[in-house]
């Protein structure tokens, strides 16, 4: 029910009503639940399915000869000339799906492991800046929607410039911090970082701001802290507008880690692998598609794993839509 | 001839095993002019058996006319102008345009809707409030706009589901008495969901007292008082009286289950 | 009986006009704060350089920057011009795809709840991997292949937001039009399409900021030298950050104007939405 809407980047401006609470969650019985998830994964195969099917049947009306023949040609030796020539559907910018598929378990250079070891490796190298840079993110948005929470004045004075830094694009300045930071693994988790902290911390604001005021007057009449007020009431039902931006940072951290990876010379992680095969792209390109499929399996995967996240510890909260 | 005939409706939720007897053999017969409330512990189906007669809900089994047609037949042929708790007024058009919503979908030509949308702006005293948007009034008048809407096209039949249910109780009894002024003049039937006795009571020509799981018709109560009805008539011992019985009734209907 | 609440409500709309005759006054000191940041970050960067004589390739002045900035002004609109274009044409695709798609599925249940989950799928990878390809695929010199990826990053949170937009109607307000006994497309006409449009324009602010990020990184795989991501590269390769920093300026200004623009056209377009209301009551 509570996918976030927003993509990769951002949650706009404080007034976003997409992220506005509809009423009650409906209780689902577990069961159900199950059978729920078990079409929703039934449904993305299908999907996927018809996707990879039309890739072929673009290819086999316009795409390049096929050819299947054993090493020799001498066991059998088909052909298949496809009625139109069509550039975009060539072997070229099109690969077979067999082709991609199969360059993950082919070696990536001669007499090395195959593909898909040499990029686990490398999204090892990718994810770790990713989480490092999720982390710190989430912290830093966490403290400052906190922060800009409990003082009217710093929020007027400080939330234009979060607001306004989300739309520019701030990818822009990847190559820069790469210099300061003298092209290490941090200059990429900063620049995760710097991506992730935005939507944590306009959420939490508004998260914190969420409760009924009756139940903060609740807490006042108890002469409650403003500190039990805050871990009592004020993040509990921040909660689902954390995770909701948690989720959109999630993909943010990895897009950043990513793109930061391109101008600081690191080779050793998924941004550098799609540099690098995209120079062989006229010779392989399959292998660059191999490497652009397994780094958004990836992304999806670092999705998934915040979306349970959120499901286990929501569980008996009232969810988002949005 | 009857504005709503109800034979033998039976709606069931659900499947077995887990099915719900929403309602239960329902019986009413409805006439010109009249103003019916439909009362009972909430779960006991009557905003269901409202819905029903809309044809908003298909029953399960049963035979529901109005107007001497088939549900159906009555809704395609627009024979009912609808309340609901809420306003539901679209907060992209204006409340003149809220109100010449369904005008707009039979066709009326842009003259007539004016027209009429002034004249039932004037019934429900908002005259002066056509170029404002639902957000700029507060929950009374909204309400009162979407009661204008539902008489817009001189519906023969309304249909109230708690259209005062969320308002506060001095806003009720004044858009009561408004209500029973526009029933008055327009001669409108009425069917009208509530929990609230006296708002019953003071409203109605009958009471239809319900009981729930499964929800069930138990007794039709009729108010003999004096029309035309206004605050005094609050004040009358027989209203009292009146109040009792169905109180009380509502208190026998509980003990049923 | 209405007399009363029309005379207040004429009363709170007079003090609303007059709060709008002192308004300027109010946000000057309202935002008072927020600009004085500005500039004391602008003085402290500019001191701190000059103070410490931080090396111009670690980090220019602002005076250096602007001075770069103006130095080649004509440069950097048409940088800002080229990449603006490869934005805004990749925007106008994506979205109109992204609607398209999602009025095309409203209807058809089984569509939209198979899409759906997918699109979310695809929005939370990293499609910008895919410049590559679409570079390849176009051309690389070609202002097309960015289009292409800037409307494939573009599409996904468009067709969310959308089907969101037209499936999240208050249920009463469809047992309204059943009332009615309308079409489908009358419902679709005047309940969905009008409750979707401040979803609509939730996802143009996030797919303008989308937009020229994709056209930028998309210029970091390659492109041509008016572009202004391999312009930003390809001087911050040659320690001449002062340009790179100029360029980012433009950037920033043209990601600013874009959402600028769209915020303005929400605001006539959808006067009588929550987040663009004037503050009645």
């Amino acid at each position: 029910m509570s996918e976030s809407t927003l993509p990769g980047a951002l949650v706009t401006n404080a007034e976003n009503d997409v992220m506005d609470v509809l009423g009650a969650d409906v209780a689902v019985p577990q069961p159900q639940r199950f059978k729920e998830g078990v079409k929703i994964v039934l449904r993305f195969l299908v999907v996927f399915g018809i996707a990879m099917v039309l890739w072929e049947l673009v290819k086999f009306i316009g795409g390049s000869p096929w050819r299947f023949s054993t090493a020799d040609g001498a066991l059998f030796n088909l052909e298949w000339f496809p009625p139109f020539e069509w550039k975009i559907a060539s072997d070229l910018n099109m690969p077979h799906l067999w082709d991609i598929f199969g360059a993950l378990i082919q070696p990536a250079q001669r007499n090395g492991p195959p593909l898909v070891n040499v990029l686990a490796q490398a999204a090892v190298v990718t994810m770790t800046a990713a989480l490092a840079g999720f982390l710190i993110g989430t912290a830093v948005g966490l403290f400052l929607g906190t922060v800009f929470a409990h003082s009217a004045l710093l929020e007027r004075s400080l939330v234009p410039y979060v607001v306004a830094s989300q739309t520019i694009p701030i990818l822009a300045i990847a190559p820069m911090v790469v210099v300061w930071l003298r092209a290490g693994w941090w200059s990429v988790a900063l620049l995760a970082a710097y991506l992730c902290f935005f939507p944590v911390t306009i959420n939490t604001l508004r998260g914190l701001r969420s409760p009924d005021p009756r139940a903060i007057e609740l807490m006042n009449s108890y002469a409650a802290s403003t500190w039990a007020t805050l871990w009592k009431v004020r993040y509990p039902s921040a909660l689902p507008y954390i995770f909701t931006a948690l989720k959109i940072a999630a993909t943010t951290a990895v897009v950043g880690a990513i793109i930061g990876e391109l101008p600081s010379g690191i080779r050793e992680g998924l941004g550098g692998a799609i540099m690098n095969f995209n120079q062989y792209y006229a010779i392989t390109p399959h292998k660059l598609w191999a490497v652009i499929i397994f780094t958004a399996v990836v992304g999806i995967l670092f999705f998934i794993t915040v979306t349970l996240v959120e499901r286990v510890m929501t569980r008996n909260m009232r969810k988002l839509e949005g | 001839m009857s504005v709503v005939t109800i034979q033998a409706v039976n709606k069931i939720f659900g499947k077995a095993p887990n099915q719900t007897v929403a309602l239960q053999d329902i019986q009413l017969e409805i006439e010109q002019g009249e103003f019916i409330s439909l009362i009972g512990p909430s779960g006991c189906g009557k905003s269901t058996l409202l819905r029903i007669i809309g044809d908003l809900i298909t029953p399960t089994n049963g035979t529901v006319l109005v107007n001497g047609k088939p549900a159906e037949k009555a809704r395609l042929d627009r024979d009912y102008g609808i309340v609901f708790q809420a306003p539901v007024l679209f907060d992209w058009r204006s409340v003149e345009k809220n109100v010449q919503l369904p005008l707009e979908i039979m066709g009326k030509s842009s003259q007539e809707r004016v027209a009429r949308a002034n004249q039932m702006l004037e019934l429900v005293e908002l005259n002066g409030f056509q170029k404002h948007y639902p957000y700029q009034l507060s929950g009374g008048m909204q309400q009162r706009v979407s009661i204008a809407r539902a008489l817009s096209f001189h519906p023969q039949l309304l249909l109230m589901d708690e259209p005062f249910g969320a308002l506060d109780e001095i806003t009720r009894e004044r858009l009561n008495a408004e209500l029973l002024n526009i029933w008055s003049h327009t001669k409108t039937t009425i069917v009208f969901v509530t929990h609230s006795i006296p708002e019953a009571v003071f409203l109605s020509t009958r009471v239809v007292v319900m009981s729930a799981r499964p929800g069930r018709i138990t007794q039709v109560i009729p108010i003999d008082l004096a029309q035309p009805r206004g605050m005094e008539t609050r004040e009358q011992p027989r209203f009292y009286e009146l109040v009792t019985q169905v109180r009380e009734a509502l208190r026998g209907s509980e003990g049923i289950k | 009986m209405t007399a009363p609440t029309q005379k207040t409500l004429t009363a709170s709309r007079a003090a609303s006009n007059k709060a709008s005759r002192v308004a300027w006054s109010d946000r000057v000191r309202y935002y008072l704060p927020t600009l004085l940041i500005f500039f004391a970050v602008l003085i402290l960067w500019e001191s701190l350089v000059r103070a410490f004589g931080v090396k111009q390739f670690i980090l220019p002045a602002p005076s250096a920057i602007l001075e770069a900035f103006f130095g080649s002004l004509t440069q950097m609109i048409n940088l800002g011009l080229y990449t603006g274009a490869e934005a805004l044409g990749g925007f106008i695709i994506g979205c109109s795809l992204g609607i398209g798609v999602s009025l095309a599925t409203s209807r058809w249940t089984t569509a939209r709840e198979t899409l759906l989950p997918v699109a979310i799928a695809a929005n939370s990878v990293p499609i910008i991997a895919f410049a590559p390809v679409m570079n390849n695929w176009f051309g690389v010199s070609n202002q097309f292949s960015k289009m292409a990826i800037v409307a494939v990053i573009t599409f996904f949170p468009m067709m969310i937001n959308m089907t969101r937009g037209l499936t999240l109607v208050e249920p009463s307000a469809l047992e309204l039009m059943r009332s009615y006994a309308v079409s489908e497309w009358t419902v679709l006409k005047e309940v969905r399409i009008p409750n979707s449009l401040p979803y609509m324009f939730n996802a143009f602010k996030v797919c303008s900021t989308l937009a020229l990020i994709g056209a930028v990184v998309g210029e970091f795989f390659g492109g041509t030298r008016d572009a202004l991501g391999v312009y930003i590269t390809q001087e911050a390769a040659q320690f001449r950050f002062q340009n790179s920093w100029a360029a980012i300026v433009i950037a920033c200004l043209l990601g600013i104007g874009f959402y600028l623009i769209i915020v303005a056209v929400e605001r006539l377009a959808i006067p009588w939405h929550a987040s663009v209301r004037k503050t009645d009551q």
